[in-house]
């Protein structure tokens, strides 16, 4: 490769938040033409060092150079007048307004204020690039997939050099990533420099030219994606070998029970939409039942029927104590289905909305499971501390200390409190949604090992999941779910992703005629 | 009818005028995201400090004859505007720039408004030195009442759309140029966004703090503005503590009652100001308890609107979500 100049340049960044280093002394180059993937663990401050490049953050020290220039960026608008584009992993987007009005928001053109031009124009890129997006709809009117479209076009719009995307493949099936991707590549060929955080190998191997490997905030290599094997990238991103292999004890067949059986059973949403229509099927203890599904097909209201916090139409959900007595939980209070150690341990896209709160330390969210032991009129605070450290030891979650508040840890060491906790409350039946959102190789590797050991225990485990690899490698069986039917159950050891990933948008994952 | 509705119409226009300048100027706010729950505070300081800048000018006069209407009208104005824009400077420098509650700013904005205006009146009073407690600026509320010369010869036409002073105009214009602007300029978006999600419209180059201090500041002129009309123009340039009573509360009724729409705050603050004075068209007796039921009306048609609005559900009605909340960029 010819010596041209880096598009930019970050030399010897440093930024800290109080007493968390987050980036330190990070040195690299971005260059056109190129995609470049930045890697690392959670918290290994890939998204804050980013952040600074788009002007979120402001470094201690350090210099950002573009073209060779040094400049200062001290906003998101000084990063727009570089060129620099970023698409965050929540989504920058104001919820009542329409796609063009989100993606002329903060633009100083000149003249009149004409929003039908500017459809107009996001139409037209829309059409170059074959992006599926109405430019008059709403935004809380769409998926995900096309909240990260409005989001990229955005970018477009704005005439964007180098875009930075923040775990984009985080919420997209197989065939939207794909989609993603050739318009990643067609914006490289274009020139332009882009920019992936992500920590799925397979996405690094696929998309990328280019890796740099960040650590606990510090720059530790980097390799060419061609000449870079997985092994290699994972040994560089955790700092020592680790196993790549999800293992899959086989399920203990001789004392199995139907745990869960779900019979016919229909949810309508507030809105009256049906969200579970017919849904049939039965949880096995000792084994891991994998739920796939296109974000919204009915994951979330199939967990929450079962955990007893959302209303059921029709149809029957039983929990199979031994085969003589088996209880009818619909109906039943959430509190009673929990005690009889049905878990939910439910991920949901903001980490925090459900189970843990934010402004509370670790032992406070783990007393909100336990706090109504006990006959004492004051809660026990001992144990539920014990538990903490506990966690914390564990799971490597990495805290100053079990009294900070959770919202002030990173997103994948909140995951595991979370999980830990859950799983602490010794679980019949696992209800286990997006455990691994968002979390690094590192971490998921000790979720899913913990979901194994809850299999040999005996548990039955309903795994809720977004990355098809992971499914397939860790599930016994895999429930498919397709706008709220059941597109088909199969066996996790013998069918493929294309299959799985068919099922996911058509019934019974027929092939088109 | 027809006879009541002349004389009924115009009264509730009188009445829903400082309502609707309350309600304009608490929307533009809210948009920013900024819940001042101070503007009955800052009404009252606009009003006092019309009555004192015209109260000062008056007294310098030899003969309330000899005001001149420039001047006359001037004074008072810019008095008011000044004190509304530093309640609403320091409204913002405590909840921007130091994140202070919200709620909790607002209130004491409030009590620390009506506290001085009540103040100011009282000192007023006292150099009067005169027996009745309130003081009268007779001069300059006829300069503020004055109509159009031919409007009294127009009929019922000219007195159910003519017999204004020019504020009530003001507040009409205002609200109507406050819904063009949200709806149909950048800068309009702009705001939206901030009240909207903050951290969006920061990614997106718009600088938050400006946003909430040019909106809140303005709102709270355009509010300051209802306690001058009150005075000058509703109650003939008298002044009397506490007369200005509980109409800043049911100008922030008034805003979720409309639904964050200034345009739709024109009829809805005239609807409020006829039902605020239904009880003086409609033959109660002596009976005051039945009066004060009546008082209750407009509160009561808010809370309906707020009870219908939330079950219909829909996310165009609902306050901007942000509102209430400090921003922080760098807040995790």
């Amino acid at each position: 490769m010819s010596e041209k100049q880096p598009a930019v340049s970050l030399r010897n960044i440093s930024k800290s938040f109080g007493p968390t280093q987050a980036n330190n002394n990070v040195s690299l180059d971005i260059n056109r033409g190129e995609i470049l993937a930045l890697l690392g663990e959670n918290g290994s401050g890939k998204t804050t060092l980013m952040n600074m490049l788009s002007g979120i953050y402001y470094p201690d020290s350090g210099q950002i150079s573009i073209d060779g220039v040094p400049v200062s960026i001290g906003s998101p608008k000084d990063a727009f007048e570089y060129g620099i584009g970023m698409i965050h992993q929540h989504f920058k987007l104001v919820n009542v307004f329409t796609a063009t009005q989100n993606i002329v928001l903060g633009l100083k053109e000149k003249g009149r204020f004409d929003l039908a031009a500017a459809t107009e124009k996001v139409r037209q890129i829309c059409d170059d690039y074959g992006f599926d997006v109405d430019p008059n709809q709403k935004v809380y009117d769409m998926s995900v997939s096309q909240k990260q479209t409005v989001e990229i076009v955005k970018m477009l719009y704005r005439g964007a050099e180098i875009l930075i995307l923040d775990e984009p493949t985080a919420v997209l099936t197989p065939q939207e990533t794909d989609k993603l991707f050739a318009v990643l590549r067609n914006m490289r060929d274009d020139g332009k420099a882009v920019v992936i955080i992500t920590h799925k190998l397979n996405e690094v191997k696929d998309i990328s030219d280019r890796v740099v490997v960040l650590r606990k905030g510090e720059y530790v290599g980097e390799m060419v994606t061609a000449e870079a094997s997985t092994q290699e990238m994972t040994n560089m991103m955790v700092g020592r070998q680790i196993s790549l292999n999800i293992d899959r004890p086989d399920p203990e067949m001789k004392y199995r029970l139907e745990r869960i059986r779900v019979k016919n059973l229909t949810v309508k949403n507030r809105e009256g939409v049906t969200k579970l229509d017919d849904v049939s099927f039965v949880a096995y203890t000792g084994e891991i039942l994998g739920i796939a599904g296109i974000s919204g097909s009915g994951q979330k209201e199939l967990l929450e029927a079962i955990a007893g916090l959302q209303p059921v139409e029709s149809g029957s959900i039983e929990y199979n104590v031994d085969d003589e007595q088996v209880e009818e939980l619909i109906g039943m209070d959430p509190l009673k289905i929990a005690d009889m150690g049905v878990i939910l341990s439910f991920v949901p896209e903001d980490r925090l909305g459900m189970g843990l709160v934010g402004s509370m330390d670790l032992t406070d969210n783990m007393m909100l499971r336990s706090f109504r032991r006990g006959a004492s009129p004051l809660a026990d605070r001992k144990e539920p501390k014990h538990l903490a450290e506990l966690v914390v030891e564990e799971l490597e979650v990495s805290t100053p200390s079990v009294s900070t508040p959770v919202s002030k840890l990173s997103g994948g060491n909140v995951q595991k409190v979370l999980v830990g906790r859950e799983i602490a409350a010794a679980p019949t039946v696992l209800l286990s949604a997006y455990a691994v959102r968002g979390l690094d190789v590192n971490s998921s590797y000790v979720i899913y090992d913990l979901l194994n050991r809850q299999k040999g225990n005996g548990v039955a485990v309903i795994y809720v999941g977004e990355d098809l690899d992971v499914l397939l490698e860790l599930c016994d069986r895999i429930l498919v779910l397709c706008g709220g039917k059941v597109s088909g159950i199969v066996d996790g050891r013998t069918t493929t992703k294309n299959e799985v990933g068919l099922m996911m948008t058509k019934l019974g994952g027929g092939e088109d005629q | 009818m027809f006879e009541f509705l002349i004389s009924f119409i115009p009264r509730a226009v009188v009445q829903g005028i400082p309502l609707l300048f309350g309600c304009t100027g608490e929307i533009v706010t809210e948009k920013s995201g900024n819940l001042n729950l101070g503007i009955p505070g800052v009404m009252y300081v606009g009003g006092i400090c019309g009555v004192i800048g015209s109260f000062f000018y008056e007294s310098s006069l030899a003969d309330s004859s000899l005001i001149n209407p420039a001047l006359g009208i001037l004074i008072p104005l810019i008095c008011c505007i000044l004190g509304s824009l530093a309640m609403g400077l320091i409204y913002c420098f405590l909840t921007v720039t130091l994140r202070a509650n919200q709620n909790v700013t607002g209130l004491a904005m409030t009590t620390f408004g009506v506290g001085l205006g009540n103040f100011f009146g009282g000192s007023l009073i006292k150099l009067t030195g005169s027996e009745i407690p309130s003081i009268s600026l007779t001069a300059t509320s006829n300069l503020f009442r004055a109509t159009l010369p031919f409007a009294e010869s127009l009929g019922w036409f000219g007195q159910i759309f003519l017999s204004y002073g020019f504020l009530a105009y003001l507040a009409i214009v205002i609200a109507v140029g406050a819904s063009l602007l949200l709806n149909h300029t950048r800068v309009g978006l702009q705001l939206r966004a901030v009240g909207e999600d903050p951290a969006t419209a920061d990614a997106a180059g718009i600088s938050i703090t400006r946003y909430k201090y040019v909106a809140t500041c303005a709102g709270c002129i355009i509010a300051g503005l209802g306690g001058l009309y009150f005075v000058m123009d509703y109650a003939n340039g008298i002044w009397a503590n506490d007369a200005f009573g509980d109409r800043g509360w049911l100008a922030i009724a008034l805003v979720i009652f409309t639904v964050w729409r200034p345009g739709v705050s024109i009829p809805a603050s005239i609807l409020f100001g006829g039902l605020y004075i239904l009880h003086l068209f409609i033959p109660t007796g002596t009976d005051l308890a039945v009066k004060e039921l009546y008082k209750m009306l407009p509160y009561v048609v808010t809370i309906v609107v707020l009870v219908v609005t939330s079950t219909r559900n829909k996310r165009e009605n609902q306050p901007p979500e942000s509102l209430g909340l400090p921003y922080f960029r760098e807040n995790r």
